[in-house]
């Protein structure tokens, strides 16, 4: 419990972070630093990304998996970590 | 459907016969089927007679009519013969029945009228078309925008909302899955706030875009002499509003070859329709060169083969408008002829073989408005003319103009001398035979192309010995050439073998950049059209080709004119340093010459008399030809000698007779 309190707070800290939520397989935020309208948002449109894109990787190469997703936009960067159960996103505004 | 009885059940008759099956029998059967073959072979003959016995009542309304005749054969055997072996034996075939028609039974009938039937084995298909109903669908988004709560979550409330949540942190996997993900995360945070990955890096450097493909040209269409007796295409020229109109000249050049029964006509071709020309120019004698006025797309100047110039204009149809008097006009038949620039655009000029060239008015045909005699000596006498086969003029030097001769010079005249012998100003030599064409460099002026014998040459206007650059010695003669006016270092040729060169200086100077082979007759003519993509060539057999230049040859790259520029200028400075040599040395020469002369005192030096002349040459000659004789004949010995020796022997003889 500390070690994941310790792990988001580390990453709050790094540079350019706007906001980190943590999301479950059936799209429930759990942990969000954000508002809850925007995590909700983030929350709902990122999971059906995340398992079309995993689903597609999965499809071309059923060996393969999906380990990592970057969405740049002009104002910021989406990072997305999945993993079997719940997924991991934080909300970047890169330095230059 | 073979029945056989056994044979204790027969009777003294043992006979075959067809018979219905009788009663119930026969209910299990259709009608078709109710017939039994017996048949017995090999029995003495004795009384075998078939015979019909019609059926009687119950037995036959089971059958169609047809088979209710019954045909019996009745075979008959002695009863003290019966249980002997069946002794078999082959027997010719014996026509037993024979059923003719019965031409009573036709007249209840009708012969049908002919009629033919087309048929098939096979199925029967028909073509139906399907089509479904239109579905229509439409593109719709879901916005989500609460969780996957479980059922029994009330979303709505807060509190049980923070429950699951908490208690899902409590959870090990979420615990460990975090970590995990945390540390992925982390690596590419950090990733993103060192280095920007997707930044634009390489965008200053221009794409050096090299031309890849190979040069090449293809044919498009071939526009052929309608007529039966097909005559050489002798000059082409565009319509110059950029409209797909080309104009050829039909003649026949062969040297005192008479072509009576060829047609006179010329023809204007629209590009997009090879089967008939679109208009048709109906001079008197036939046209060896055409020109468009490039002012008015309508108008057209020719020159004839018997050296009358003729003008049209294309709405008023394929009659010259004017034709110029037979006694002013030139005297043999004109090479060529080009409009000029001038006000009213009227202006033309034209070269013939008879040593002049002629300023027309084409408003007023009926005389020249200005001659020029090409006599070397400058004095206006014909006899003496060189023949100008062709002509050169550049709307952007308007007073100066070439001439290419006959004899292999290029005279350059001035139009503004105020005398007529300051009207040829320089000449230019350097081909064996006829320049049959010549042309400015569109891009530089200064330099000009000239095509003759079997090299083509670049001059410059400076340089006045030879020129700066030429082509190798070609396997056939070239007939045309022009440049591109779109590139400056491109330019074409045609020669006598039916090959269209591509030549372009910037690449290659020794051989052309793309060789094509257009046809089996020789080509005469070459023109461009100014977009420099499309090109026409017309060849002896009537046949004019157009062809589509590559890209490549067509696109002007950047660096071209300066490159062509150097090049020029470095050829150029060559042959003025070549030039300056060579004065030095004539000067050395004639210095030195001078003062042997002085120094000596003999009859060797005055005038040596023809005589002399002669047999000095002449000694001169022979002893060439011995030495070169000796030397092949000693070269052949050193492979037969005896063979040598005889030949040698005859050698010596033949060089002594012929002294």
């Amino acid at each position: 419990m500390a070690e994941v309190e310790e792990t988001l707070k580390r990453i709050q800290g790094q540079k350019g972070v706007q906001g980190i939520i943590i999301v479950n397989a059936e799209g429930i935020p759990i942990k969000t630093t954000m508002d809850n309208t925007s995590t909700v948002q983030y929350a709902g449109l990122l999971h059906q990304l995340v398992l079309k894109a995993r689903s597609t990787v999965r499809d071309i190469d059923p060996q393969n998996d999906l380990t990592f997703m970057r969405v740049r936009s002009k104002k910021n960067e989406i990072m997305i970590a999945p993993d079997k159960d719940y997924f991991l996103i934080v909300i970047q505004n890169p330095s230059d | 459907m073979f029945q056989l009885f056994p044979l204790d059940k027969i009777s003294t008759y043992s006979r075959p016969f067809y018979r219905p099956f009788s009663g119930s029998q026969s209910a299990f059967l259709p009608a078709f089927l109710r017939v039994t073959v017996h048949l017995f072979t090999g029995l003495s003959p004795g009384h075998s007679q078939p015979f019909y016995r019609p059926f009687s009542g119950s037995q036959s309304t089971f059958l169609p009519a047809f088979l209710r005749m019954e045909i019996v054969h009745v075979y008959t055997k002695l009863r003290s013969e019966f249980g002997r072996q069946c002794l078999f034996s082959d027997r010719p075939a014996e026509l037993l029945v024979d059923v003719s028609p019965d031409p009573n039974l036709a007249l209840q009938f009708i012969q049908k009228t002919r009629r033919d039937q087309a048929m098939q084995a096979s199925r029967d298909m028909s073509e139906h078309q399907v089509n479904t109903e239109r579905f229509e669908s439409e593109s719709r988004g879901i916005n989500h925008l609460e969780g996957g709560w479980p059922k029994d979550i009330n979303p709505q409330e807060m509190e049980q909302t923070i429950r699951f949540r908490k208690k899902v942190e409590k959870d090990e996997v979420y615990i460990n899955s975090v970590l995990q993900l945390g540390s992925i995360m982390e690596h590419c945070i950090r990733q993103n706030n060192a280095v920007d990955i997707y930044r634009e890096y390489f965008e200053d450097e221009d794409e050096v875009e090299e031309n890849q493909e190979p040069p090449s040209a293809k044919t498009i269409n071939v526009f052929r002499d309608p007529n039966e007796l097909k005559r050489t295409v002798t000059d082409l020229s565009w319509r110059p509003d950029g409209a797909r109109k080309l104009a050829a000249a039909y003649s026949c050049l062969e040297f005192q070859k008479s072509c009576r029964g060829s047609s006179l006509d010329s023809y204007i071709w629209d590009i997009e329709n090879p089967n008939k020309p679109e208009l048709t120019l109906k001079p008197a004698s036939p046209l060896v060169c055409l020109d468009y006025n490039p002012k008015d797309p309508h108008t057209l100047v020719g020159g004839s083969y018997n050296g009358q110039i003729v003008y049209w204009d294309t709405r008023r149809g394929g009659t010259p408008v004017e034709v110029s008097s037979v006694e002013q006009s030139h005297r043999d038949l004109v090479y060529k002829i080009l409009w000029l620039q001038s006000k009213t655009g009227t202006d033309a000029f034209s070269a013939s073989t008879d040593g002049q060239v002629l300023w027309w008015d084409v408003r007023r045909l009926s005389e020249p408005t200005d001659q020029l005699v090409l006599d070397p000596c400058r004095e206006g006498n014909l006899d003496r003319a060189f023949g100008a086969v062709s002509l050169e003029f550049e709307p952007t030097m308007p007073t100066k103009f070439m001439v290419g001769t006959e004899q292999g010079l290029v005279v350059s005249c001035n139009r503004k001398a105020k005398t007529p012998a300051e009207k040829m100003v320089c000449t230019y030599e350097g081909h064996h035979g006829p320049v049959y064409a010549l042309q400015r460099n569109p891009f530089f002026p200064k330099n000009f192309l000239t095509v003759g014998d079997w090299t083509a040459r670049i001059w410059s206007e400076d340089i006045k010995e030879s020129s700066i650059m030429w082509t190798r010695y070609q396997m056939s003669y070239l007939s045309n050439a022009c440049w591109s006016p779109v590139r400056p270092s491109v330019f074409f040729t045609v020669k006598m073998d039916g090959t269209l060169d591509i030549w372009d200086i910037l690449f290659k100077q020794n051989d052309p950049t793309l060789s094509l082979k257009v046809c089996d007759d020789p080509l005469y003519s070459l023109c461009l059209q100014d977009n420099g993509r499309l090109l026409a060539c017309g060849s002896q057999g009537g046949g004019a080709t157009l062809l589509e230049v590559c890209s490549g040859l067509s696109t002007l790259q950047k660096n071209d004119k300066s490159l062509l520029a150097a090049m020029f200028e470095r050829e150029t400075k060559r042959e003025k340093i070549l030039e300056a040599r060579q004065r030095e040395i004539r000067l050395k020469e004639r210095s030195r010459s001078e003062q042997s002369r002085e120094e000596e005192v003999g009859p060797e030096v005055g005038d040596d008399s023809p005589h002399q002349l002669i047999t000095w040459t002449e000694k001169d000659f022979f002893s060439l030809v011995e030495a070169e004789q000796r030397r092949r004949s000693e070269r052949e010995g050193r492979g037969q000698q005896e063979k040598d020796v005889c030949e040698e022997r005859e050698e010596k003889n033949e060089t002594t007779s012929a002294k």
